[in-house]
């Protein structure tokens, strides 16, 4: 088990080593629900508590599976956890505002593919986190997700405005803008050392 | 190649089920589909190739099993079940790349695990291996996994050949050639992906422009 304070591995998580602008992790969404800044936020928080309860259960799978010996059992297991943990959070959002729920549409299930998700549970039990320092980090990559979710849906939103070519509408434009997102991430480098 | 012709001229074919994978429904360029290991493990050459190899294995199989199953998986959990099969193979592969090259395992890292929710993979069991025979299904998923392997290829290679100078860790340029070493940091997966999807745009407006003034000329001629 590592030392690291918990200030540390969040700022990690969050802002150093970006899940999306760094890692790659969740790219899917990060370029579909980037559309408008309303649903960006929404669909960070959705996330970001979703990974929430999938470290704490990925944490005491591993623990269990540790145990019983027995290491190859651990995607499957991580992946159906996650996919668990996304119906639960579906029936509740449905249950509690189903405007929010038509809003997020596809996006919602596909929060159990989306790779930041299972990365998180993966890389957590590869550092060996004790399990403060694992929802702490978990904290850290929802936070951090939403940011860049939040900060592209804000560009976009701009852009609507802009003119720009036909041939650089849509996809390669928001790439072109992510990685420009992800040059200004590597500024953060410095953090905490 | 003239038997596959004749298949071809008798309608959808198993040929065009392969070969739809490999540019017309292109799961990178034209679908948009599985962006994360390609743009996290496409900073050499070889990593790609070794990520596009075991996705296409992982592709193939699950295709065949799901292609098998579809009879008997429940509507209400096939998603969770497609999942299950997913991993399982996924697990083959981490536990067999670990056994090859130690060091393959290293650079990919988690990516290798993550293959699970590749959107790519579930995609074409939801779509299509779900509803067609295991032949097709087979030939889908070697035509995707292909097509997939190759996008992954062209842009480890423009970021290895920038990034670092070298082609499958083969030097090309003189030592005075300075390393771009942007195209390696995550900043260059983005924008080297962006350029391909820039040219593919670029294409296919100049194919569209060009068949819309022979439409024109044509018009121009009968009338």
């Amino acid at each position: 088990m590592t030392q690291e304070p918990l200030w540390s591995v969040f700022v990690g998580a969050s802002l150093i080593n970006n899940f999306v602008l760094a890692y790659f992790l969740g790219i899917c969404p990060f370029l579909g629900v980037s559309g408008k800044l309303e649903t960006a936020s929404r669909m960070g928080g959705a996330v970001t508590f979703v990974m929430l309860v999938s470290s704490t259960c990925a944490y005491g799978i591993n623990v269990l599976l540790i145990a019983i010996d027995a290491p190859y059992l651990r995607l499957i297991s991580f992946i159906a956890v996650i996919a668990s943990t996304v119906q639960l959070v579906e029936m509740f959002i449905k249950k509690v505002s189903p405007a929010l729920f038509r809003s997020l549409g596809i996006f919602l299930p596909l929060i159990t593919t989306n790779c930041a998700i299972l990365g998180l549970t993966l890389f957590q039990t590869n550092k060996g986190y004790g399990f403060v320092q694992c929802l702490a980090y978990a904290l850290g990559a929802g936070v951090g997700f939403t940011l860049a979710l939040v900060l592209m849906a804000g560009l976009r939103e701009k852009l609507e405005l802009a003119s720009t070519p036909d041939v650089v509408r849509g996809t390669a434009l928001t790439l072109v803008i992510a990685g420009l997102l992800s040059i200004t991430f590597m500024g953060f480098a410095g953090l905490g050392g | 190649m003239s038997d596959t012709h004749l298949v071809d001229a008798a309608g959808p074919s198993s040929t065009d089920e392969f070969v739809k994978g490999l540019w017309r429904e292109n799961p990178v360029f034209v679908q948009a589909l599985g962006m994360c290991p390609v743009l996290a493990v496409s900073n050499t050459a070889l990593n790609a190739l070794a990520m596009g190899l075991a996705t296409l294995f992982v592709l193939v199989m699950s295709n065949t099993v799901v292609s098998l199953l579809r009879r008997f998986i429940p509507k209400q959990v096939r998603i969770a079940t497609y999942i299950l099969v997913i991993a399982t193979f996924v697990t083959i592969v981490d536990y067999a790349i670990q056994a090859i090259s130690l060091e393959m395992y290293r650079a990919l890292g988690a990516f290798i695990s993550l293959i699970v929710v590749n959107c790519l993979i579930l995609g074409r069991a939801e779509s299509f291996a779900s509803k067609n025979g295991v032949g097709r299904s087979i030939l889908d998923g070697l035509g995707m996994g292909i097509g997939f392997t190759v996008a992954l290829l062209a842009l480890g290679a423009v970021r290895e050949i920038f990034g670092a100078g070298s082609l499958f860790g083969v030097q090309l340029f003189h030592d005075a050639f300075q390393p771009w070493v942007m195209m390696i940091l995550p900043s260059g997966g983005f924008f080297t992906l962006a350029g391909w999807l820039l040219l593919f745009n670029w294409l296919r407006a100049r194919a569209e422009t060009l068949n819309s003034a022979k439409l024109a000329d044509a018009l121009e001629a009968t009338s």
